[in-house]
């Protein structure tokens, strides 16, 4: 880390860069898109999304390209961030008191890193998901392509691109809520990109402490 | 027959009933394909892309004499060439004319995410539309008979209507029209399929062929495209004619069992982190005179 990189001048702290919160956004806004026009397409009752979006033809040309956008997003975010979401030792008892922090009793949670293992957990998740959707959807993309001895790559990809679809909504959901209602101050700092000192030192008190050696600052005796 | 015999019994896509179902009384009909008479004159490939309007494409040669591997988006009747070697060594030329089998139980219409691009109506007939077609092919990965094709140009799928446009006027289809062995019939199911039983029987009774049948196949809960065949146990011999075509068991997997939990995760889901914020509130991390201080 660079020195006063991370301490801003106006007393806060820089949690996510300018560079980190447009490859953040790039991929929301494009899983947006690929969600509602997904939706349109997973089923009848809401094709109506796609009548919305411009079509069902129009949907549908899109849909694609959107997923190439959001491809690349994600990996730009693996280069960025595969190595502090590396699993640790420490994550498993993190995870041992999850209840805790569900019922948000977070002072009996063990100190989190720069991202906790619930994030972790939702970038693999994305991560994991990321490709097969890619893959899946390359073969859903253009099936006059496979020829028809190789129909079962269309079958699967049929099946599959909607598997990982779901388990990515049920990290959007749980994202989402997280981000927006229920961490007050999250949603700021991938906008504004910055945190207050509590809030960086409630959340992620191991990395806040690392920052605060890093920048070798009086702030140091302050923490905890 | 009437304008009734355009009466929708099923729509892809669809939300909520479908509109006339089951109002009117309905015959339902058939193509019966003999290939045992068939001469692979292709009359019937020409006089499809008459009435249908398209072109002479370009053809492709392999060595047989069919005028190209598979069916095109704007060529929907296709006579299928084989050279067969039967039980007592001796050739046969198997000629199968291939065009949509317009089932029962169609997958296609299965597969379809758009809002009526395939219908399917009480006669039997079932029709793409390609109007509401948003282009995706899933219908080309949901039909066992490799039959819906794309269109490069139109971005949408095309195949055979068994001549929707002919039929709801009252007359047959222009490939039974313009036959001339008389080795395509047209009429309603039940009559062609007692047509082709006594076929059937008389090829296997007078004409040597012991397992001659009726290819009508039930996975697919019938079809109104049926054939006659001098071996009904080896439909593959005929250019891939599948023995037993279902609808891919991926398909229906996701139309499903797939929906059902997927629907019921994502409604669980949103209710279940508005419950987590009724019962439990955010986390609000409180600025403490620790943290307040200028650095």
């Amino acid at each position: 880390m660079i020195r006063g990189k991370y301490l801003l001048p106006n007393g806060r702290v820089l949690r996510y860069s300018f560079h980190e919160r447009m490859i953040h956004w790039t991929a929301a806004v494009s899983y947006l898109y690929l969600l509602l026009s997904g939706l349109a397409f997973w089923s009848p009752w809401l094709f109506w999304i796609a009548i919305v979006l411009g079509g069902g033809t129009v949907a549908r040309e899109l849909h694609p390209w959107f997923g190439v956008i959001f491809s690349v997003a994600v990996c730009l975010m693996y280069g960025m961030w595969s190595k502090q979401m590396k699993e640790t030792p420490a994550d498993k008892s993190w995870w041992a008191s999850i209840g805790h922090y569900i019922r948000n009793e977070d002072d009996k949670m063990p100190p989190a890193d720069r991202f906790n293992p619930g994030q972790k957990f939702l970038f693999w998740g994305f991560f994991v998901n990321g490709i097969l959707l890619l893959v899946t959807g390359l073969i859903l993309w253009l099936p006059q392509y496979i020829p028809w001895n190789l129909r079962i790559l269309r079958l699967i990809s049929i099946f599959l691109h909607p598997v990982s679809a779901l388990f990515t909504i049920a990290l959007f959901i749980i994202h989402v809520y997280m981000g927006t209602a229920m961490e007050r101050g999250a949603f700021g700092s991938v906008i504004r990109g910055d945190v207050s000192r509590a809030w960086a030192d409630h959340h992620h008190h191991s990395w806040f402490q690392q920052v605060l050696r890093e920048e070798d600052s009086p702030a140091k005796s302050s923490g905890d | 027959m009437s304008q009734a015999s355009t009466e929708i019994v099923r729509i892809s896509g669809h939300a909520g009933t479908v509109p006339g179902a089951g109002l009117n009384r309905e015959y339902e009909v058939c193509k019966l394909v003999d290939t045992t008479t068939c001469i692979g004159c292709k009359a019937c490939e020409v006089a499809c892309l008459e009435w249908n309007g398209y072109t002479f494409t370009e053809t492709t040669f392999d060595n047989t004499y069919q005028t190209m591997p598979e069916t095109a988006w704007n060529y929907w009747n296709l006579i299928k060439f084989n050279e067969h070697e039967n039980e007592d060594g001796n050739l046969m030329l198997l000629m199968r004319k291939d065009q949509c089998m317009h089932c029962a139980d169609p997958g296609c219409l299965a597969a379809c995410p758009a809002d009526a691009a395939i219908v399917q109506y009480a006669n039997g007939i079932v029709d793409f539309q390609e109007a509401n077609c948003i282009g995706c092919g899933y219908c080309m990965t949901g039909c066992p008979f490799n039959i819906p094709k794309f269109s490069p140009k139109a971005r949408k799928v095309f195949k055979c209507t068994l001549c929707n446009d002919r039929v709801s006027q009252g007359l047959e289809p222009a490939c039974i029209k313009t036959c001339p062995t008389g080795c395509l019939h047209f009429g309603t199911k039940a009559e062609m399929k007692e047509l082709a039983g006594m076929r059937a029987q008389q090829l296997r009774e007078n004409s040597g062929y012991r397992n001659a049948g009726v290819y009508d196949p039930s996975g697919v809960g019938g079809t109104h495209v049926i054939y006659v065949l001098h071996d009904a146990t080896n439909p593959e011999a005929y250019g891939g004619l599948p023995k037993n075509p279902q609808v891919p068991l991926m398909v229906r997997l996701w139309k499903h069992p797939l929906k059902w939990i997927g629907n019921f995760g994502i409604i669980f889901g949103a209710v279940g982190v508005f419950i987590h914020y009724l019962r439990f509130g955010p986390k609000i991390v409180k600025e403490d005179e620790q943290h307040g201080g200028t650095q």
